[in-house]
């Protein structure tokens, strides 16, 4: 892996809503091979930062450097660089008038002009991967949250991006369902694949990711190994967020 | 350029003329509006009865009177009763009872769907926190049901007011005869009258229809409820 | 009821019925394509012709079809622009009804979630992608009970066409009464004419909302 090659560069994202910066000079450089888990707390500008990547969001100044190509300058051609980033949602949003592998084929055919046939072969390669081959003619609405989640990984990943965005992809799951993406995920970092994380899965975040990002107030304010991060946070709000994630009882305080 | 037409609304009381058929038109669909709510909630409670002949009957009503063109009612009401049981109907007397007849159609439909669009919960929760029955519908039913029901009644008004026009076609004097009238008369003195009578016409239906309009939208976005 | 008069005069009533439905099929065609243009446009933002649409669906929607006629068939010759009776027909069922198919249209597209439209944009698809796969089959579906409504709507305002000199139903209802006073016969042929016509579009659309909400999309 070259650590070197740096994918994805964010620099100085500034982002507001009319009140106020939800983002406010976020930098972060993204190697190729590295897994990136951005977290912090709700309203920390994370899930915003993913969508300024791929033009979800515009942003107000700053500069989105995509192998070496300043993006943000002049007329972006969004759909080409949205091809080489993909991203998957929270919500999963597969489109519920197609079946599974007309959900994934959907991309590679329509907007990277591929042949179908070739296309359904691959797709199905990748369900049997994530385990779901058996449901390619079914429709979302028959899958379950887990299922769907999957799908829409193979989804993102048809397109053969360069780097993938999760965007809190197991926060609308059921307990027992989280686990089956995870798992997904893991196996995605341990082939090689470039990843910007959003999650609020702790014992994920550690497992999977070669840097935390931790974001708050939307500023970075600690970018370090899990290990670190979690043994021996430096600030103050990285500590105290961390504490929201041990439960204790008041009165053994 | 040619002599303007437009001066023929200004002619005599043609104006006046046109507004007082206007008023004719208005006066019918207020008259229907008006029975069409009282009528329509009656008939809205009586098909949320689970009894199989009432759902039968207001069910044959209500599709019979929905799917018939209000022409043909008209047609049916102002020359059959008239022929058949030699009532003989005026025409604003054959509107007003076609367009109530039309009008608690609709209203029933309307009031229907909003007593039962109402979840059950609604009422278990009121309930659960020691409401009575009264209570439960006094705080909490009817301002759900109002809000739903008001601005969709607005809107009947004007459709009422639009539909309204077919009277015409019955020989009622109204806003489109008395423009017919107006342009016989003036018809060698300003020949292109029909282009402006009809135009201003077009205008007074757009000008009553569109603030009721206007307000129905307002309410419906305000009482948005989800 | 006299059974010789109506045998009698059941041909001139499939005339009319005929055309009825013909310049009720070309109108409400028309119509959709009118209503799609104009969803389009909204969706769109499209600057000047958004407004312009915007005033077109208000004076639409609140005035009445009848008016409508008569303007076109009585007034507009006066400006020199002189219309078949079949033209002001169908134009003005057009220009009725435009604006209440694109109102179906667009309640069905705006019932489509944002998040849907974001995701077929990760995916690289341009905006015309989007809407062509993603968001116009969301909000056909949604919309047919709507456009089934409208349907019938159209349908029934083409009662009013004997204004504009067509021999339609209402017309020839209105002639047999009028000439040979048989009214209850006349108007049973009417009733019948227009069940034969609106029964079946009607029974069609309750089906076709039945099976797309038992089909029913939801994530």
């Amino acid at each position: 892996m070259s650590e070197q090659t740096v994918l994805l560069e964010a620099k100085d994202i500034v982002k507001d809503y009319g009140e106020g910066h939800v983002l406010d000079g976020v930098s972060l450089k993204i190697h190729a091979g590295e897994v990136i888990v951005l977290i912090g707390p709700s309203g920390c500008g994370k899930s915003t930062f993913l969508r300024c990547m791929n033009g979800l969001e515009q942003i107000q100044s700053g500069q989105i450097i995509l192998d070496g190509e300043v993006i943000t300058e002049g007329k972006t051609d969004w759909p080409k660089v949205r091809q080489k980033i993909g991203m998957v949602f929270q919500s999963y949003d597969l489109f519920p008038h197609m079946s599974v592998i007309d959900n994934i084929t959907l991309g590679p055919v329509k907007v990277q002009g591929r042949e179908k046939k070739e296309v359904t072969a691959e797709a199905e390669k990748l369900l049997e991967r994530v385990g779901l081959l058996e449901k390619k003619d079914a429709f979302p609405r028959q899958l379950s949250g887990g299922q769907k989640q999957r799908v829409a990984i193979v989804r993102a990943l048809i397109l053969k991006p360069e780097i993938l965005l999760f965007d809190e992809v197991t926060a609308a799951l059921d307990p027992e369902m989280v686990r089956e993406v995870l798992d997904v995920i893991l196996e995605l970092a341990s082939d090689g694949y470039t990843m910007l994380i959003v999650t609020h899965e702790m014992q994920f975040a550690r497992a999977v990711a070669d840097r935390i990002v931790f974001l708050d107030g939307g500023k970075v304010v600690e970018s370090d190994t899990p290990e670190n991060f979690f043994n021996q946070p430096k600030t103050d709000r990285a500590r105290r967020f961390l504490n929201t994630f041990i439960y204790a009882k008041d009165t053994e305080k | 350029m040619q002599d303007l037409g437009i001066r023929v609304l200004f002619m005599g009381n043609n104006l006046q003329r046109l507004l007082l058929g206007l008023w004719v038109t208005i006066r019918i669909s207020m008259i229907s509006v008006a029975l069409s709510i009282v009528l329509g909630i009656l008939l809205g409670m009586l098909m949320t009865v689970k009894h199989p002949v009432t759902k039968a009957l207001t069910k044959i009503y209500l599709e019979f009177i929905r799917i018939m063109p209000q022409l043909v009612l008209l047609f049916l009401v102002f020359f059959g009763l008239t022929k058949s049981f030699g009532i003989n109907l005026s025409g604003e007397t054959s509107a007003v009872i076609v367009f109530t007849l039309w009008g608690t159609a609709e209203m029933g439909d309307l009031v229907r769907g909003a007593l039962i669009s109402i979840p059950k919960h609604q009422y278990e929760s009121g309930a659960a926190i020691g409401l009575t029955k009264w209570q439960v519908y006094r705080y909490i039913i009817i301002p759900q049901i109002l809000t739903r029901l008001i601005p969709l009644a607005i809107n009947l008004t004007t459709r009422m007011i639009k539909t309204t026009s077919l009277v015409a076609l019955i020989g009622v004097v109204e806003v489109l005869k008395v423009a017919q009238q107006i342009i016989e008369a003036n018809r060698y003195t300003v020949p292109d009258s029909a282009l402006w009578i009809y135009g201003t016409i077009f205008f007074l239906y757009f000008f009553t229809c569109w603030p009721i309009s206007l307000i129905a939208k307002q309410l419906e976005k305000r009482w948005k409820t989800v | 009821m006299d059974t010789g008069f109506i045998a009698e005069y059941i041909p001139l009533y499939v005339e009319a019925t005929k055309l009825t439905i013909g310049i009720g099929l070309i109108g409400i065609a028309l119509s959709l394509i009118v209503g799609l243009v104009i969803s389009m446009i909204q969706y769109f933002k499209v600057p000047v012709l958004r407004q312009i649409s915007a005033v077109y669906i208000e004076l639409s929607r609140n005035t009445p079809l009848l008016v409508q006629l008569f303007f076109l068939y009585f007034g507009l010759p006066k400006a020199g622009i002189s219309i078949s009776s079949e033209g002001c027909a169908i134009i003005g069922l057009c220009f009725l009804g435009g604006s209440y198919m694109a109102e179906a249209f667009r309640s069905g597209m705006e019932s489509v979630e944002k998040r849907q439209e974001e995701a077929a944009l990760a995916l690289g698809m341009k905006q015309r992608q989007v809407i062509r796969y993603v968001v116009l089959p969301q909000a056909l579906s949604v919309s047919v009970p709507a456009l089934c409504a409208n349907v019938i709507f159209l349908i029934k305002e083409t009662s009013v066409f004997s204004v504009v000199a067509l021999a339609d139903l209402m017309y020839v209802a209105k002639d047999l009464i009028g000439l040979y006073y048989k009214t209850d016969e006349a108007l049973l042929m009417l009733v019948v004419a227009y069940l034969i016509i609106l029964l079946p579009v009607s029974i069609l659309a309750a089906v076709l909302e039945r099976r797309l909400r038992y089909a029913g999309f939801g994530n």
